[in-house]
C-alpha cells in the first residue's frame, strides 16, 4: 500500500479544521456533525495504521520523505515505531471522544472544534516526525490552538493561566532549539535517526544538549518543579482542552525524551539520571500529598497527572540505574513500564477529566463542595467515575496497575529505596483519589442542585463506556499493547547502554 | 475426568459462573429485576460450589495429580519476564475452593430474605458474587501476580460492600479506611513481589518454592551498613500484605469499622473468606517462610499480640455485629499464631473451621439484628430465646464452636494451635503460649457475654419491637442450620486426616514445613483420635480457661448483673483505654490524617504557591516587568533625549580612542 497514511492522519485534521473554520459560526449543528466526521475518519485511519503495524522490527514503518527546505537540509520525513504508536491511537482517540463531547461549548463553536483538529493533527505530526525541525514545527504548533482553548474557553483566571501555560512552555523550547540546531551543524543532517547514531559527542556538550532537551520535555510532561502551569491550565482550560493536554499533549513530552533525550545523550543521561529519578520520586510522593488537599476536582487530577507521570519518567531514567548494575532485563521492564504508564495514564486521566466536564456541564463548578451524593441521582455516571478512580489508584485489572506494576517491579532491580518511595503511590493515591469520590459521589445528597442533577445521556455514556473498556482490556490483557513496543523499547535500550563518548 | 484439559475447564468454571452471575445482576440487573438477579447469582455460586466438591474428591479423596497450569498470557516483557493468568490447583486450593464457595453460597440464599426490603438488591448480588469470583481467582492462583489481582480484587468489593449504604457518611469513611489500610499491606505486598522477582527472577510459584532454601544466607543491604536476610525481607514484606487483608495489629483497625456493610457480607468477607486471604497467602508461601525463623517469630508475635489484645476489646463492645468483629480479629490471631509456629495446616484447619461457625454467629446477629428491627445494641436486648428458637440454638451452637467446647469443630482446631504453640521452640513461642490461653477465657467470656444478654434474662426492648418479635424466615434459618452442621462436625471428621493421623501428607506438597519445626508431627504422637482428645482435654488448661470464662460470664451476665457496672467503676482507667480501643484510632486520625493532611497543606501552599510560583515563575515575571519599566523610561519619545544619548555615545567612544 502507498498511501501515504501518516501524512493523512496529520492533514485530515489539519485540513479539516479549516474546512470547519470556513463554515463559520451560524450553522452549528453542522460544524459539529463536520468536526465529528473528521475526527472520526482520522481515527479510522489511525485503526488502519495500526492493522498494518509490524510489530516485529524497531525500524520506523509507514516512511514518507520529502524535500522541505534543501538550504538547510531540512526535509518533511515521517515515521512510527512501537513507542510512537500507540500514542498516535490516544491522539486520535481522544480527539474524537472530546468532539462528541463538546455539547457545553457553545461559543465560537466552529473555532473551537478547528482548535481541537488543528491540535489533532499537529500532535500527531509530532508524534511521527523524524526531522528534528520538523518536530519542532509540529512541537510549537502545539502551543497556539491550546493557548486559544485556554484563553478563550477557558474559566475566569483564565488570561493568567494561558499566558503562564505559553510562557512556560516557550521558554523551555527555546533551549531545545537551541540543541537541535547544534546537533544538526554537528551531524550534518536533522534526520533524527542520523542524529541518534552519531557516534562521538563529548560529555560537556551531553550535558548541555541534556539540559536544553530536558528543559522543554519536563515543562511538557510534567516533571517536578517545572509543573506550577499545570494547576492552573488544567483547572482554567474547559473541560475538552484539559482533556487533550492531559491525555495527550503531556504524552509528547515523555516521547521527546524517548525519542531525543536518551538516544542521543546517553551518558549524559545516565550522568544526570540520578537527579531526574530524585524528580520523578518527588513528583510521586511530594505532589501525592499537594493533590490531597485539593478543594477543585479539575486541580487534584491535575496534581494527581504529575505524580502519575511520575512513574512514566522514574521508569525512563531508572534504566540507566538498572544498567548500572548491570541488569539490562530490569532495565527493559523499566521503560516498557513508562511507555504502558504513559498510555494507560492517558485513558484514565482523560476519562477522568470527561467525567469531571459531565458534572461541569450540569453544575457549572468543579469544587468538590459543590457536590455530594451524586450517586444517588446519577447512579450510572457514579458507577464508571468509580471505575475510572480505582484506575487512577492503580488497581490491578485496571490499566492504572499495568504500568506502575512494571516500573515499580523493575526500579527494585536497582533500588529497595526508589521502589519504597514510587510504591506509596499505592497509599496516596488512593487516599487522595477515594477521597474525592467518597466527598463528590458519595453520601446522601448534599444540596438542591445535585438532587436535580440528570444522570448521562446516551452520547456521554459510549464516550466513556469505551474508555472504560479500554481501562479493563488493558489492564485484564496488556499484551497487545506490550507486544507492539516490545522491539521498540529493546532498540533503545540497546541504544542508551551504548556511549558516546 | 483424568484428562487434563477437562479438569481446565472445570476450573474455569468455578472461577466464571459467579463472574457471570455477576455480571448478570449488575449490568442488566434493571432488565431480569430481582429475582433474576438472585437466581443468575445464586445459580452461578452453586455450580462453582458444586464443581468445588468435584474438585475435593477428585484431588484429596481420590488422591488425583495436582493442576498447575497457564490460562492466558498476561504480558511478555522484553526482559523475558512472562506474567501469566494461571491455576494452582492442588490441596490447598482444594479445600479453600470448598470453604470459600459453600459459605459463599450460604449467604447468597440468605441474602435473598435479609436484603429483601433493599433498593440496592441487585446491586448487592452483583457485589457478592463479583466477590465469589476474586476470592477464587486468589486461591487459585499459580503466580504472585495474579495472588494480587485476586488480592486487590477483593479489597475493591469490600470497599464496595462496606459502603453499600453510600447515603450513610459512617459507612462512606468506614469503607474508605478500610481500602486505605489495606493498601498499606498492598504497599509491602507489593514490594515482596518485587523482591521475589528480583532474587528469583520469576513470578511464578513453582520455580520460586524449589529455589527458596538457595537464598538462605544470602544477605541484601537495606540501609548502608546493614545485611539483612533476603529471605527474611521478602517474608516480612509479604506477611505486611497479609496483616492488611487479615486484620492483625497495627493494621487491624479497619476491621471492625467494616460492620457498617450489610451482615451478609460482615459473615462472608470480614469473616470467613476474605480476611483469611492472609493466612491462606502465608500458608502458600510456606516454602519460603519455613527458611526465616526471624520472620516465623515476627508473624507469631503479632498473631499472638491480635488473639489477645483484640478479644479483650470484645469485653467492652456493646454492638453485636462489633463483639463478633473483635472476636473474628482474635480469631484471626490465632490462625497467624499457627502460621508462626509452623503449624500451618492448623492454621488452615483453624480457618475452615472459624468459617463455619463465624460465618453462622453473623447470619445469626443479623438474624437477630431483622427480629429487632435494625437494633444492634445488645444491651437492648434480652430473652430471645423464646421467640427464636431456632436462630437461639444455631447461635449457641456457633459461641460454643468459637470457644473451643470439647467436640466442637472449633475445639480440635483451637486445641491443636495452643498445643502447637506449647510444643514449639519458636523465640516468642512461650509469650505466645500464655496469650494464646487467656485468649481462651476471654473468648469464652465475650462471646457468653453477649449470648446471655441477647437470648437470655429479661427483654430490654420496648414494647414495639416485642410485639413483633419472631423467627426469621426460611431463607434465613436454613443457612443457619446448613452452618450449623459443619460447625459442629467439621472439627471431629477433619482433625485425624487433615491434622495428625499423618501429619504434614494431606496438604501433599502445597505446604512445606522443615522437620526441625514439624510441631505438629510432636503433636500427633500423642495422639489417639478424636474422641480420646475430647475426654483428655478434660485435665487441660484449655478447657479449664474456657470453662473459667463461661462461668465468669454467666456470674457477671445471669446471676450479679450488677458485677459489670462495679469492675467498670473500680477500674475506669483501663475500661476507657479498652473502649478507647488503646488508642489506634484516635493515633492514626491525629498522625496520619491530620499530618499528611497538613503536610500536603505545607507543600501546596508554602512550596508550590508561594515559593516555585511565586516566587521563581512570577518573581521572573515581575522582575522582567520591573526591568522593562526601569529600561522604558529611556525610550522617552522625544528627539532631543535621542539626541543628547548619542552625542554623549560619540564622545564617549571618541574619547576612548584617543586615549588607547
Amino acid at each position: 500500500m502507498s498511501l501515504p497514511l501518516l501524512s493523512l492522519i496529520i492533514w485530515v485534521p489539519i485540513l479539516g479544521a479549516a474546512g470547519v473554520l470556513a463554515l463559520g459560526e451560524s450553522r452549528v449543528a453542522l460544524v459539529r456533525q463536520v468536526a465529528l466526521g473528521v475526527a472520526g475518519m482520522t481515527f479510522i485511519l489511525t485503526l488502519l495504521l495500526l492493522m498494518d503495524f509490524d510489530k516485529a522490527t524497531y525500524v520506523m514503518q509507514f516512511v514518507e520523505d520529502a524535500s522541505w527546505i534543501p538550504s538547510f537540509g531540512i526535509r518533511y520525513s515521517l515515521g512510527v515505531d512501537g513507542i510512537a504508536a500507540p500514542l498516535i491511537l490516544l491522539a486520535s482517540l481522544f480527539t474524537l471522544l472530546v468532539v462528541a463531547m463538546s455539547e457545553s461549548i457553545q461559543y465560537r463553536v466552529s473555532q473551537y472544534m478547528a482548535a481541537l483538529l488543528f491540535m489533532e493533527g499537529v500532535m500527531i505530526g509530532a508524534f511521527s516526525a523524524t526531522d528534528a525541525i520538523l518536530f519542532y514545527v509540529f512541537w510549537e504548533a502545539m502551543l497556539i490552538p491550546m493557548f486559544l482553548i485556554i484563553g478563550v474557553w477557558g474559566g475566569p483566571h483564565r488570561i493568567y493561566a494561558t499566558i503562564k501555560f505559553f510562557l512556560y512552555t516557550f521558554l523551555g523550547s527555546v533551549f531545545m532549539l537551541i540543541a537541535l540546531i547544534y546537533l544538526g551543524y554537528l551531524t550534518g543532517s536533522f534526520n533524527i535517526l542520523k542524529i541518534q547514531s552519531t557516534a562521538h559527542i563529548g560529555m560537556t556538550a551531553q550535558i548541555l544538549i541534556f539540559i536544553a532537551f530536558a528543559l522543554a520535555f519536563a515543562v511538557k510532561i510534567p516533571m517536578w518543579p517545572v509543573h506550577t502551569w499545570l494547576p492552573d491550565a488544567y483547572g482554567e482550560a474547559p473541560a475538552g482542552g484539559t482533556v487533550i493536554m492531559a491525555a495527550v499533549m503531556g504524552k509528547v513530552g515523555l516521547y521527546g525524551v524517548l525519542r531525543f533525550l536518551l538516544p542521543i545523550v546517553p551518558d549524559g543521561s545516565q550522568y544526570l539520571s540520578g537527579l531526574m529519578i530524585a524528580l520523578s520520586l518527588i513528583a510521586v510522593v511530594y505532589i501525592g500529598f499537594v493533590a490531597m488537599v485539593q478543594q477543585d476536582m479539575k486541580r487534584l487530577i491535575a496534581y494527581s497527572s504529575v505524580a502519575h507521570m511520575g512513574f512514566a519518567t522514574l521508569g525512563a531514567f531508572a534504566a540507566f540505574a538498572a544498567l548500572a548494575i548491570g541488569d539490562r532485563s530490569a532495565a527493559v521492564l523499566g521503560m516498557e513500564g513508562a511507555v504502558v504508564q504513559t498510555v494507560s495514564h492517558g485513558f484514565i486521566t482523560g476519562a477522568l477529566f470527561l467525567c469531571v466536564g459531565v458534572l461541569f456541564s450540569r453544575v457549572r463548578s468543579s469544587l468538590v463542595a459543590d457536590y455530594g451524593g451524586v450517586a444517588n441521582t446519577m447512579p450510572i455516571f457514579a458507577a464508571l467515575m468509580v471505575l475510572f478512580a480505582m484506575a487512577n489508584t492503580g488497581l490491578p485489572g485496571t490499566s492504572g496497575f499495568v504500568g506502575e506494576f512494571m516500573v515499580i517491579l523493575g526500579i527494585f532491580q536497582s533500588s529497595f529505596w526508589y521502589a519504597f518511595l514510587a510504591a506509596t503511590t499505592l497509599i496516596l493515591g488512593a487516599a487522595y483519589t477515594l477521597w474525592m469520590v467518597k466527598r463528590v459521589i458519595f453520601g446522601g445528597v448534599s444540596n438542591d442542585t445535585v438532587a436535580a442533577l440528570s444522570d448521562i445521556n446516551n452520547r456521554e455514556f459510549v464516550v466513556l463506556g469505551v474508555l472504560a473498556l479500554l481501562v479493563l482490556i488493558l489492564g485484564l490483557w496488556p499484551a497487545p499493547l506490550v507486544d507492539m513496543m516490545r522491539e521498540s523499547v529493546n532498540h533503545l535500550v540497546n541504544q542508551i547502554g551504548h556511549s558516546k563518548l | 475426568m483424568d484428562d487434563p484439559v477437562n479438569m481446565q475447564s472445570v476450573y474455569l468454571t468455578i472461577v466464571l459462573a459467579p463472574l457471570l452471575g455477576s455480571l448478570a445482576a449488575g449490568l442488566f440487573g434493571w432488565k431480569i429485576g430481582r429475582s433474576g438477579a438472585h437466581w443468575a447469582t445464586n445459580i452461578g455460586v452453586a455450580v462453582s460450589f458444586l464443581l468445588s466438591l468435584v474438585v475435593f474428591k477428585q484431588i484429596i479423596i481420590d488422591g488425583g495429580p495436582i493442576f498447575d497450569g497457564v490460562i492466558y498470557s498476561w504480558l511478555v516483557s522484553g526482559s523475558g519476564l512472562h506474567l501469566d493468568v494461571g491455576f494452582r490447583v492442588d490441596e490447598l486450593t482444594a479445600v479453600m475452593l470448598v470453604v470459600v464457595t459453600f459459605v459463599s453460597l450460604m449467604v447468597h440464599i440468605y441474602t435473598i430474605g435479609y436484603m429483601h426490603d433493599d433498593p440496592g438488591y441487585t446491586r448487592f448480588f452483583s457485589y457478592t458474587a463479583l466477590f465469589t469470583f476474586s476470592m477464587l481467582v486468589l486461591v487459585m492462583a499459580n503466580n504472585f501476580l495474579q495472588l494480587f489481582f485476586g488480592w486487590e480484587a477483593v479489597g475493591l468489593v469490600s470497599y464496595l460492600l462496606i459502603g453499600f449504604w453510600f447515603k450513610r457518611d459512617s459507612a462512606n469513611s468506614a469503607s474508605l479506611k478500610a481500602f486505605l489500610v489495606n493498601r498499606v499491606g498492598d504497599f509491602g505486598f507489593l514490594l515482596g513481589i518485587a523482591a521475589v522477582y528480583k532474587y528469583f527472577g520469576t513470578v511464578d510459584y513453582t520455580p520460586v518454592f524449589q529455589k527458596a532454601s538457595s537464598l538462605v544466607g544470602q544477605t541484601m543491604t537495606v540501609w548502608p551498613g546493614s545485611e539483612w536476610s533476603v529471605i527474611t525481607v521478602i517474608c516480612i514484606l509479604l506477611f505486611i500484605g497479609a496483616m492488611g487483608k487479615s486484620a492483625q495489629v497495627p493494621l487491624h483497625v479497619w476491621l471492625p469499622e467494616s460492620m457498617e456493610g450489610p451482615t451478609p457480607i460482615s459473615a462472608l468477607i470480614h469473616a470467613a473468606t476474605m480476611v483469611t486471604a492472609g493466612i491462606f497467602m502465608v500458608a502458600r508461601m510456606s516454602p519460603m517462610f519455613e527458611y526465616s525463623e526471624t520472620a516465623l517469630s515476627v508473624v507469631l508475635l503479632i498473631g499472638a499480640t491480635t488473639a489477645l489484645f483484640m478479644g479483650v476489646l470484645g469485653l467492652v463492645q456493646n454492638d453485636i455485629k462489633r463483639v463478633v468483629a473483635y472476636s473474628t480479629l482474635s480469631q484471626l490471631g490465632y490462625m497467624t499464631v499457627a502460621l508462626g509456629v509452623s503449624a500451618y495446616s492448623a492454621g488452615i484447619f483453624h480457618l475452615m473451621t472459624h468459617a463455619f461457625f463465624k460465618a453462622l454467629l453473623f447470619l445469626g446477629a443479623g438474624s437477630v439484628i431483622i427480629a429487632m428491627h435494625h437494633e444492634q445494641d445488645i444491651r437492648n436486648m434480652g430473652g430471645l430465646r423464646k421467640y427464636m428458637p431456632i436462630t437461639y440454638w444455631t447461635v449457641l451452637i456457633g459461641s460454643l464452636a468459637l470457644i473451643g467446647f470439647p467436640g466442637s469443630a472449633g475445639f480440635f482446631s483451637k486445641d491443636t494451635i495452643v498445643s502447637a504453640v506449647e510444643a514449639s521452640a519458636l523465640p516468642g513461642a512461650k509469650i505466645a503460649y500464655v496469650a494464646t490461653l487467656i485468649g481462651v477465657f476471654v473468648t469464652a467470656l465475650y462471646s457468653f457475654r453477649m449470648f446471655f444478654l441477647v437470648f437470655h434474662g429479661q427483654g430490654r426492648m420496648d414494647h414495639h419491637t416485642r410485639e413483633h418479635l419472631h423467627e426469621s424466615p426460611l431463607v434465613i434459618t436454613i443457612p443457619l442450620i446448613a452452618l450449623a452442621i459443619p460447625s459442629v462436625l467439621a472439627g471431629v471428621i477433619g482433625v485425624g486426616p487433615m491434622l495428625l493421623d499423618h501429619p504434614g501428607t494431606f496438604f501433599g506438597h502445597a505446604i512445606f514445613v522443615l522437620p526441625d519445626h514439624d510441631v505438629l508431627r510432636e503433636i500427633a504422637q500423642h495422639w489417639r483420635g478424636p474422641f480420646d482428645s475430647v475426654v483428655c482435654a478434660l485435665t487441660e488448661p484449655v478447657f479449664w480457661f474456657a470453662m473459667a470464662g463461661l462461668a465468669v460470664a454467666y456470674l457477671c451476665y445471669m446471676v450479679r448483673t450488677d458485677i459489670p457496672d462495679m469492675i467498670v467503676g473500680r477500674f475506669g482507667v483501663v475500661y476507657n483505654v479498652l473502649v478507647d480501643k488503646y488508642g489506634f484510632d484516635r493515633f492514626n486520625e491525629f498522625f496520619f490524617v491530620g499530618g499528611g493532611t497538613l503536610l500536603g497543606r505545607f507543600l501546596w501552599r508554602t512550596v508550590d504557591v508561594s515559593l516555585i510560583d511565586g516566587v521563581i515563575v512570577n518573581g521572573t515575571a515581575n522582575a522582567v516587568a520591573w526591568v522593562s519599566s526601569v529600561v522604558r523610561y529611556i525610550q522617552s519619545g522625544f528627539l532631543y533625549h535621542y539626541a543628547f544619548a548619542m552625542i554623549i555615545g560619540l564622545l564617549f567612544l571618541l574619547g576612548w580612542f584617543v586615549v588607547a
